[in-house]
């Protein structure tokens, strides 16, 4: 007797949700209320007799009216066309890849002792959150080695600006702010390294790899001088090969005076493995929405960590969480600091939600995640590799760390089909695809980075997308060519957007640009 | 023998997951992978942490214990502001800035994160209504950063490198933009008459080497500039940008910076549909006209509408990426990346449903309000208002006639319930006022300090 019904075939018939949902503006309703603020009392005096005249908007603003229910499902619907991590095996954004984050630390977080605490109220009725982020910087310390950690920042590279702030704050406090104006970095750490030291004021060297992949230490002598104020560098960089000479590196930079910063946001693979500590950095960076677990939100609020050594901590930004006995205080009376990075005290949701993290794997449990994530690189690296097509340039026949920037040059050679079209064709099959940082160092790249949370099946399922994408290339290129062919939107042209005459940044640019009737 | 360390969050710690995957990339164990890392670098055996608490129930306890340590004061009785507001927030704002599918996003690109693009897209057009401005970033760090990056605009536009800060900015913010800008630019502060700007000496400072004008309205201390027409004038005859730190919520009853001159109008979100979060939920806006010039010195992302292969589709994509530093690294103008998108949905959240009628009545309400405690407290003998400008939400009192400090009258009303203020002088406190505190709230702030008078007086 045949199936009722039959197998399910290799790949996923993914098709992402498609509403067709109009721009929140195209449903104004006039009249309609999506929501009552309260109003203030009858007997009150109107503003008309205290504000002056001069200030009062006599224009309302042009936004839309619509009931609440309308405003409720318009966002729901564009929430289904978003494909968080908690839908796909999310392993296609490589440096930055997104793991699980618990549910159960959502859960906990919804709490009024939370969401309604302000940042100045007492402080005795503030001790549980005061508690919890001296406990979470003081397990940052311990697996950075570092001597304090501050909390403040709400992204990664913020923490990495705060990193380069403390150490221009320190060659001026030794009086070598002037002549130390040079920041060393390398092509495959984060660009925000190069970014926030040109921010900073510095010039920025960067140093491409070997013919091995690792950062030339030649070229990084040649480029050391009693101007470097710092090294700013990422360890495993960009490739997941790690540099076996950090400490080297870091001994070198000292040697001139300057100062060295580890750039940790993506510590995936190794936690309690390895630390910036026993290299010699001055200064680290952890990413608490990437290494340790907060959700990404679509691109924030993330949540810095930086740690420092003995040397830097008096320039950390204020105030500091202290402890006394039983009680956490507040602590802003630091004279070197380099101030506010932020307001108050940093991303508390998110604090609290690595902290839970922290706490459910404890230390057997972070190095079990590292491991895992180290673990699932390589088989996935296994599987690509077996993809015709595809390589992992650099350090041939290594093993990697937790990520790999491979490439599809020999594809693209042979079928004309680019890395970014791969990854519009991939979004078909319900995953996401990412290429690499700018510039393209590794021509076609991809890089892949599946850390502790996905299953072995899921590393299969998003290997059996990329080969049979690579197959279509090759059979039927135009599929690939004009995808996506499964998504909530149809191929999309970018013509326009680098154009001032014709970008369309808001609603109303583009109203006023292409609507002879629009306009004030 | 041992239980097998199996992990919820880490599937493949499964013994026989782990073997087989071990097998397929022939590996003796997970330490061939480490092959490159030196021994002297490595962690000998296990990091020193607090014990570990896999069992959901055990974390939950564990953590709900110490957040139970924390004692929210109820809305009503909280006067605090001082750069966190506590507004109320529509249930809809929450219910989807929680979807997974938001929150759990990130970098995904205008296909599979169509929706994610819309929104944002949708948050920068609903602020560009507001602040009456055509072009609004994806939200940065906070309001701080997002003056700290106006400020460098203005100086990367002109090519100069003073700014003159003509009102009270919250100390933070300062020290913010001065860890940003200095010593590149410098900061020239001219003294407040009164709470607004001294407009003959701001007037004095403006030359051919000011690269900003910076006011902020509402100030540090809750004071409406009055004179922002003739400081813009002032400013655009020496070819200086009008920079104009804001509080959106106050927008609509309030008239916005840009109809007044401002160049780049900045702020943070906060107040738009967050929770307090201990200070912890920020988001920076930075707005401007639709105007390549200023456009391309904005080192956020920027999503823009798009066509498609299919008629009536929207698509969407990133306006200008070449100006990012994820595209030309330190050439780029400042510095991109993960800041504070998913507070910019629910700001966009919060708009959509307050609509133009709902944003006039807060704000509306607001000022009511602040008006009626201003004249509550000031009823008091005793107690002064330090300057005579309008205010929006904030305004400090002078205690000192009472003979009573600010620590004094902050620890007697957090006896009874209250938290009155923020301490910003011996005898100085800043009150604030928000849609929360309703008449008689600020009825009941008001007979606690008059009984407090009276003790003293008696």
């Amino acid at each position: 007797m045949s199936l009722p019904i039959a197998p399910k075939p290799n790949l996923r018939r993914f098709h992402e949700a498609r509403w067709d949902e109009p721009i929140i503006f195209e449903l104004d309703a006039p009249g309609e209320r999506g929501v009552l603020p309260s109003r203030a009392e009858a007997d009150l005096a109107p503003i008309g007799e205290t504000l002056p005249d001069g200030l009062r908007r006599t224009t309302a603003p042009a936004l839309p009216e619509i009931g609440q229910m309308r405003v409720l499902k318009h966002f729901l619907r564009l929430s289904q066309e978003t494909l968080g991590a908690d839908m796909n095996v999310d392993v296609g954004q490589g440096t930055c890849t997104m793991k699980y984050s618990p549910k159960v630390n959502d859960a906990l977080i919804r709490t009024t002792d939370l969401t309604d605490l302000h940042p100045l109220q007492d402080e005795a009725s503030v001790q549980g959150i005061l508690e919890i982020i001296w406990h979470t910087e003081r397990m940052l310390a311990t697996i950075a080695g570092m001597d304090r950690v501050s909390l403040q920042t709400s992204g990664g590279s913020a923490a990495i600006w705060t990193n380069i702030s403390m150490i221009r704050a320190y060659h001026h406090a030794a009086g070598e702010g002037d002549r130390r104006d040079e920041v060393i970095t390398t092509i495959f750490s984060h660009p925000s390294n190069a970014a926030t030291a040109k921010a900073a004021g510095y010039r920025v060297i960067t140093l491409y790899p070997d013919a091995d992949g690792y950062p030339d230490l030649e070229a990084f002598k040649k480029a050391l001088s009693p101007r470097t104020a710092a090294l700013m560098i990422t360890n495993p960089e960009d490739t997941g090969i790690y540099n076996r000479r950090i400490a080297e590196f870091v001994e070198l930079a000292h040697s001139v005076g300057a100062l060295a910063a580890y750039d940790q946001a993506n510590a995936n693979g190794i936690l309690g493995i390895t630390r910036a500590r026993e290299a010699g950095f001055d200064a680290c960076h952890f990413n608490l929405h990437k290494t340790f677990s907060t959700p990404h939100g679509g691109g924030g609020p993330g949540s810095g960590a930086n740690g420092v050594s003995e040397k830097l901590a008096p320039f950390l930004p204020g105030p500091v969480v202290e402890r006394d006995g039983d009680r956490f205080y507040l602590d802003g009376e630091r004279p070197l600091s380099i101030g506010k990075v932020a307001p108050f005290y940093g991303a508390v949701p998110n604090i609290v939600r690595a902290y839970a993290w922290m706490r459910s794997l404890g230390a057997e449990g972070l190095r079990e995640a590292a491991e895992l994530a180290v673990l699932n690189n390589n088989y996935l690296m296994k599987r690509i590799l077996e993809i015709p097509g595809a390589s992992a340039p650099y350090a041939t026949g290594r093993r990697r760390i937790e990520q790999v920037r491979y490439s599809w040059q020999d594809l693209y050679e042979e079928t004309g089909i680019t890395s970014e079209e791969i990854g519009v064709r991939a979004s078909d099959f319900g995953v996401h695809y990412w290429t690499s940082h700018h510039p393209f160092v590794v021509p076609q790249p991809f890089t892949l980075e599946p850390t502790e949370s996905y299953s072995k099946a899921e590393l299969d399922e998003y290997a059996d997308v990329l080969a049979h994408v690579a197959t279509e290339a090759r059979e039927t290129p135009e599929v690939v060519r004009t995808a996506p062919h499964n998504q909530t939107v149809h191929h999309i042209h970018h013509d326009d957007l680098d154009d001032p005459e014709r970008w369309a940044p808001s609603w109303r640019a583009y109203r006023r640009k292409y609507f002879a009737d629009a306009g004030d | 023998m041992a239980e097998p360390f199996v992990h919820p969050y880490l599937p493949n710690s499964a013994p026989f997951v782990k073997a087989a995957m071990l097998a397929e990339t022939g590996a003796e164990s997970v330490e061939d992978f480490y092959a490159d890392v030196p021994s002297e670098l490595r962690v000998d055996g296990l990091l020193e942490l607090p014990a570990a608490l896999p069992a959901e129930q055990d974390l939950v306890a564990h953590v709900t214990g110490l957040l139970e340590g924390n004692r929210p004061v109820p809305a009503g009785r909280s006067f605090l502001g001082c750069g966190t507001y506590r507004h109320f927030v529509p249930a809809v704002v929450d219910e989807v800035i929680n979807r997974s599918e938001f929150l759990t996003s990130y970098a995904g690109e205008p296909y599979e994160d169509h929706g994610k693009f819309q929104a944002l897209f949708e948050y920068q057009s609903l602020m560009a209504e507001l602040l009456n401005m055509d072009v609004v970033n994806v939200p940065t760090y906070d309001g701080y950063q997002a003056a700290a990056t106006a400020l460098s605009m203005a100086a990367r536009m002109t090519g100069r490198r003073r700014i003159v800060v003509a009102s009270d900015v919250h100390p933070d913010k300062i020290s913010r933009v001065r860890d940003f800008v200095e010593p590149a630019l410098e900061l020239v502060v001219v003294a407040t008459v009164n709470g607004t700007a001294d407009l003959a000496a701001v007037i004095e400072q403006l030359d051919d080497d000011t690269a900003a004008l910076w006011i902020e309205t509402p100030s540090f201390f809750g004071a409406l500039e009055t004179s922002l027409p003739g400081l813009a004038e002032a400013a655009h005859r020496s070819g200086t940008v009008v920079v104009a730190g804001t509080d959106p919520i106050a927008l609509g009853a309030i008239i916005p910076p840009a109809d007044q001159g401002a160049d780049i109008v900045c702020g943070d979100i906060q107040s738009l549909g967050l929770h307090q979060w201990f200070g912890g939920a920020h988001g920076g806006f930075i707005a401007v006209h639709d105007d390549p010039r200023f456009v391309m010195e904005l080192p956020s992302r920027l999503f823009g509408l798009a066509a498609t292969d299919v008629d009536g589709e929207y698509g969407f994509g990133d306006v200008a990426y070449e100006r990012t530093s994820f595209a030309v690294r330190e050439e780029g103008k400042e510095w991109v990346g993960t800041a504070a998108a998913l507070w910019g949905v629910a700001a966009a959240v919060y708009l959509s449903l307050m609509g133009p009628a709902g944003m006039a009545e807060i704000g509306e309400t607001i000022l009511a309000r602040t008006d009626y405690a201003i004249r509550s407290l000031t009823g008091i003998d005793g107690i002064d208002l330090v300057d005579t400008a309008p205010h929006f939400r904030e305004f400090v009192v002078d205690l000192e006639g009472t003979g009573l400090s600010a620590e004094q009258v902050i620890e007697r009303l957090r006896g009874a319930g209250i938290e009155p203020g923020v301490e910003i002088g011996t005898h100085r406190l800043l009150v604030c006022v928000t849609e929360q505190n309703t008449k008689s709230d600020i009825d009941l702030l008001a007979a606690q300090l008059g009984g407090l008078r009276e003790e003293m007086g008696a």
